[in-house]
């Protein structure tokens, strides 16, 4: 499988800004003094090797969105945030507008930055296309109609080209989907949201975003390790500093690094992405986020290296 | 879990031992209570003695979230003294530093309980 991030941002889009490429600006040319970077390689390597991500490119700005390509050349599309747009783009210079295909959505949840960019995704003004929304919320149809009627989006969703599909599912059972084995989980979140397992040819994807853990909850915990159990790669909601989660923030339906790494440790899955970053977040927060979480996973190490990593708009992972 | 404690003037240093873990935070949340419920305005003041925990998770973590909104309800005072290297990376990077006031030592702990709050 391929994984794909298209938006991975929470709550609410977000856009680098003016004084954010000044920072990015002035700290790559106060690194490069004293450096003899008088040919194009040279400068290449001194931004792609020597600057850190969090200054020589960004995390990114997009609500949640994430792709995943099978072997059947399938596409599967984890939410519809605004990260949905770009991704629509790609798939229409990708395939042109004569050749028909289908999409598979799953969607976590129904809150807004979760489906807001589905108006602005290409495919569904195509004609012949095909684009199956599984989720497990009852308004699921209902939520997708809303946000295009009046006075809120100048198209209705009566008008898209595309054969829009809704399919109902039941956490905890599986389905076949798209050369997929799909098992989606109930989590905690205002409305409910919900994780999936999506599983092929021996490997394991599992997303799990908007998802907030109660400590105290042994059989909750249980579960969720269970759910994640030998995943080579997990998506988690890590918005929060684990303080805020269980203080603060408390009951806004979210999680922490901290948890991430150990709900992963315990259930020996491969590789945690850090998803739904903080949108306050500047990428130098991000990258520092990264670097504690790292750090936390190394301390608590029990034997089962966990690969840590922060998902940004336009990582490509091959699982 | 056991926890020790000794008595050193207005304040009571607890000392729990190994890990707080999801095996053993219910345990140590229960043998911290008592102390607990006695912290309040007129009581003893809490000195948490860490440095015999190795090692604290996130239930862990919240256990002593648990304990400091009691003792700020019932405007006693608790802080925590004598992290290990490990644990206190730990409170760092869960921003758990910024819910206690930490001390090195026990004896820097209970020195600043003598000074109004």
């Amino acid at each position: 499988m391929k994984v794909r991030f298209w938006g991975t941002r929470g709550s609410i889009p977000v856009s680098v800004t003016a004084p954010d490429i000044r920072a990015k600006l002035l700290a790559a040319l106060a690194g490069a003094v004293g450096r003899s970077l008088d040919t194009p390689e040279k400068i290449a390597d001194y931004v792609d090797r020597q600057l850190g991500f969090e200054t020589s490119g960004t995390f990114g700005g997009h609500s949640s969105c994430v792709e995943l390509t099978g072997d059947d050349a399938s596409h599967v599309i984890l939410d519809m945030g605004s990260g949905a747009r770009p991704l629509g783009q790609h798939l229409l210079e990708k395939y042109g507008p004569d050749a028909p295909r289908t999409y598979h959505v799953f969607m976590s949840h129904l809150h807004w930055d979760h489906i807001m960019g589905f108006p602005f995704f290409g495919p569904v003004y195509v004609p012949g296309n095909r684009i199956v929304i599984h989720g497990c919320h009852a308004g699921i149809e209902e939520a997708f109609r809303r946000q295009q009627a009046e006075p809120s989006f100048p198209v209705d969703f009566s008008q898209l080209a595309a054969d829009v599909e809704f399919r109902r599912l039941t956490p905890g059972e599986s389905y076949a989907i798209a050369g997929l084995r799909v098992t989606p989980k109930l989590q905690l979140h205002a409305g409910d949201s919900f994780g999936y397992r999506l599983e092929a040819g021996g490997k394991c994807v599992v997303y799990s975003t908007d998802s907030e853990h109660r400590l105290d909850n042994r059989e909750e915990r249980e579960g969720f390790i269970e759910f994640f159990g030998g995943a080579d790669l997990v998506i988690f909601d890590a918005m929060y500093s684990l303080f805020e989660a269980i203080s603060v923030k408390a009951d806004w339906g979210h999680s922490s690094n901290i948890v991430g790494v150990e709900l992963c440790q315990a259930a020996r899955a491969k590789t945690l992405a850090l998803f739904h970053h903080e949108p306050a977040f500047d990428d130098t927060r991000v990258a520092s986020v990264l670097q504690e979480t790292r750090r936390f996973e190394e301390i608590t190490r029990d034997g089962h290296q966990l690969e840590v990593i922060a998902a940004y708009d336009g990582l490509e992972l091959e699982v | 879990m056991e926890l020790e404690t000794r008595r050193v003037g207005d304040s009571i240093v607890v000392s729990p031992r190994g890990r707080v873990d999801h095996a053993t935070a219910d345990a140590f949340s229960a043998a911290l209570a008592t102390h607990v419920a006695q912290c309040a305005s007129g009581g003893p003041a809490i000195v948490l003695d860490m440095s015999g925990v190795d090692y604290i998770s996130s239930v862990g973590l919240r256990a002593l979230m648990v304990a400091a909104k009691q003792v700020k309800a019932q405007s006693g005072r608790i802080v925590i003294a004598a992290l290990t290297p490990m644990v206190r990376e730990v409170f760092q990077i869960s921003r758990f530093h910024l819910v206690f006031a930490l001390f090195d030592e026990v004896d820097a702990a209970l020195e600043s309980l003598q000074k109004p709050a």
